[in-house]
């Protein structure tokens, strides 16, 4: 394979990939290690950056882009400043986790698992975060709500904007 | 050896042997669908459950291996049920469009479920919406009937090009390329090893025989055929003959029957590519060119050189394909000598081939060749066309393009260009060199080594077919570690008489037989049984050179018979 280029983020992002792919290819099945660090290096994994690890691995691009459509922790859309993580888990969900959510979508005009235009928000759902006895819960970067109500979302989001003005 | 018993019959079979395998010694099948021979055994489709003592629950024979005492039994109750409800569930998410389905009467999963009494409608799964992507001239591909099975990917990954794989997780998985690309923007060669490969109607060639069938019922238009060296060993099975059977003259008198036509030989310019590419090569000997020099009759492995390697392109000979070289002789040579427009004559190619259904359509090559239909789809018109095929006679092709030497025809086998080739070089080097037999280069091996010493120059030689080969070659060209002057490569594994053009087989036959060393059997006995064995020799070269294109590589035969390439990388 030759003569592929990708243009990957920022010359410090692209080289500390390029780090990355070299350190471990020789490693069989380092495909998921360089996966996720190249999610920590970019927040997510967009085509240029995939076609990288697949030329520097000597693999097909499909083959990459399979193992990261199969796992939940890989992401093809950019996150956000503020990641925000609505916990789906069986505590919250029967505390009505998933009407928060919904408010979480409805108050940002976007869908769990996408990002908002300016860049300020991205919505996921997880799978308990261990803090049941305050169920529901959702996590915002590394805070936690605990015993939301669908009313209590807005001012949550609020205090994250005005923070970022 | 491993002493077990299948449906209580002892079976004696070497270590190692799955249940699958041992099963077969003793006659017995088991059903399956994800298991291809050479191609695919992953163990997932659960269609080959069985029950073997000292397992737990039921187990897949296909990756299950014998062990000393192991009692199985393939068909109990249990498996039975288990089998159906797989194919149920299967059914479920399947677009069930049987009654026009290319693969209708030929589909795996239509037979298993007819054998299992299957309820088609038993589990109801979510509508199917997704969109065909046609976007490709060689493969058309439904996700709709697809039952990830994944030897479409295990095919493409075979052939080192990875332009398909499975997406997503769970009920959302499927096959389709990086980013849910088409087939045309993703790295895809055209080769259809993965149409050859589906077991259901998921991937098939666009097909052009309704343009075929319009050309034929134009009364402006004259209509010429011309079939691939291959065509004649392969297009029987279409019609229950037994692999391997050469069906030439029914052939022939086949499409004679479609229509006002006339039918030529494509051994013909099989000959002329080796007459251009052998004084080709010994230019490059001679002169110093870019060596080593890689054969250019297989569109798959061109592309795969612009998309992969572009900078082996100079290394590529200039010659047009056989299919390209009869379409520009066709619409210069002999439109002039019969006065015929061009644009009046229309040349359908049958070639055994998907990837020449792009050729055709590439820029450099003028439209020359106006439709390339595959071994199946001729199979199909001739059926169409209500012609009874084993009680046709056999027929001879039109003159002037009939006679071709053996070389010609075993262009179809992996090794065939070059064995042509070395028998017309080495006597370009050496006046008195009579060799032509070159057995070094014979026999569907993955990878062939030789060096010929010819005049006081030694040729080195490969000859790869499948991409997966051909990948090893030019990596090892790449490093250094392997030095050749002249090298043949074929897209498909064993050449083209097993290219993704020809007929579909059952599995029963495809995990049995050895397809490629049945089918080139039969081109290596025409070989043999030609008076005529080098191209230089075909009396047809004679006329052609002397009437219109002078010498081999002169300008004439540069306009005409070459072509150029271009990069294309994709990853």
């Amino acid at each position: 394979m030759e003569h592929c280029e990708a243009k990957c983020g920022t010359a410090e992002q692209e080289k500390a990939l390029e780090a990355v792919i070299e350190a471990s290819r020789s490693t069989p099945g380092c495909l998921m290690h360089i996966l996720q660090e190249a999610q920590g290096i970019y927040g997510y994994l967009p085509m240029p950056v995939q076609k990288k690890i697949a030329e520097g691995l000597g693999i097909s691009l499909s083959e990459v882009y399979g193992v990261v459509t199969f796992y939940a922790q890989f992401s093809l859309k950019p996150k956000g400043k503020n990641r925000i993580s609505v916990c789906l888990g069986t505590a919250c969900y029967v505390k009505g986790s998933d009407k928060i959510l919904a408010e979480v979508e409805k108050e940002l005009g976007i869908k769990c698992g996408e990002c908002t235009e300016d860049g300020l928000f991205s919505i996921d759902s997880c799978r308990c975060v261990g803090a049941c006895g305050l169920a529901p819960v959702m996590m915002i970067g590394d805070e936690v709500y605990g015993k939301l109500t669908p009313d209590k979302v807005k001012g949550i989001l609020d205090s994250y904007k005005e923070a970022s003005k | 050896m491993v002493n077990l018993k299948i449906n209580n019959i002892p079976v004696t079979v070497p270590e190692g042997t799955t249940v699958l395998e041992a099963a077969q010694t003793a006659g017995i099948e088991i059903p399956t669908l994800c298991y291809l021979k050479d191609v695919s055994c992953v163990g997932s489709c659960r269609m080959c459950l069985v029950e073997a003592t000292g397992a737990r629950g039921l187990v897949a024979a296909c990756v299950y291996p014998v062990a000393e005492g192991m009692e199985v039994q393939t068909n109990t109750e249990k498996c039975r049920k288990s089998r159906q409800m797989t194919l149920e569930l299967m059914l479920s998410k399947h677009k069930k469009e049987c009654l026009a389905c290319e693969r209708a009467g030929n589909c795996e999963l239509q037979r298993l479920s007819v054998e299992y009494g299957c309820d088609p409608n038993y589990f109801e799964g979510e509508p199917l919406t997704h969109a065909i992507d046609d976007s490709a001239p060689y493969v058309v591909r439904d996700r709709d009937k697809c039952i990830n099975c994944n030897r479409c990917v295990a095919a493409c990954k075979k052939q080192a090009v990875g332009a398909i794989g499975p997406i997503g997780r769970g009920y959302a998985v499927h096959i389709g390329s990086a980013f849910e690309m088409s087939l045309m923007e993703s790295v895809c060669v055209g080769c259809g090893q993965c149409i050859v490969a589906c077991p259901v109607g998921a991937l098939k060639e666009r097909t052009t025989v309704g343009e075929v069938w319009a050309a034929l019922a134009d009364p402006s238009k004259k209509v010429v055929f011309f079939t691939a060296p291959s065509v004649r060993a392969t297009l029987g099975e279409a019609f229950g003959y037994p692999v391997g059977t050469n069906v030439e003259g029914k052939m022939v008198a086949a499409i004679r029957r479609l229509g006002n036509v006339e039918v030529f030989n494509m051994d013909v310019t099989a000959d002329l590519t080796i007459m251009e590419e052998a004084a080709e090569l010994v230019n490059r000997i001679q002169k110093g060119g870019a060596l080593p020099m890689f054969t250019s009759c297989c569109p798959g492995w061109v592309k795969f050189v612009e998309q992969k390697y572009p900078a082996f392109l100079p290394n590529l000979s200039t010659c047009k394909s056989p299919q390209e070289m009869f379409g520009g002789l066709l619409k210069t040579y002999y439109c002039k000598k019969n006065g015929i427009d061009p644009k009046d004559l229309y040349v359908v190619s049958v070639i055994p081939c998907t990837a020449k259904k792009y050729e055709c359509h590439r820029p450099e090559m003028k439209g020359e060749v106006d439709a390339a239909i595959t071994t199946r789809e001729l199979a199909k018109m001739i059926k169409m066309a209500g012609v009874k095929f084993d009680s046709l006679p056999d027929e001879a092709f039109d003159d002037p393009f009939a006679a071709c030497s053996g070389g010609g025809t075993i262009f179809g086998a992996t090794g065939g260009v070059m064995e042509a080739a070395l028998r017309v070089a080495a006597q370009l080097l050496d006046g008195k060199f009579e060799v032509i037999d070159f057995p070094e280069v014979r026999g569907a091996v993955p990878i062939k080594e030789a060096a010929y010493n010819v005049a006081g120059v030694t040729i080195r030689v490969a000859v790869a077919s499948g991409l997966e080969n051909a990948k090893t070659i030019l990596e090892g060209i790449k490093s250094g570690e392997r030095k050749y002057d002249f090298v043949e490569i074929m897209a498909c594994p064993g050449g083209c008489v097993n290219g993704g053009g020809q007929p579909t087989l059952p599995d029963s036959i495809r995990n049995s037989q050895n397809l490629k060393e049945l089918r080139a059997a039969a081109l290596y006995a025409c070989d043999k049984g030609n008076n005529i064995r080098r191209s230089s020799d075909s009396p047809v070269m004679d006329v052609l050179y002397k009437e219109y294109f002078g010498a081999p590589n002169s300008k004439k035969a540069h306009e005409v018979l070459h072509t150029t390439y271009k990069a294309d990388p994709r990853i």
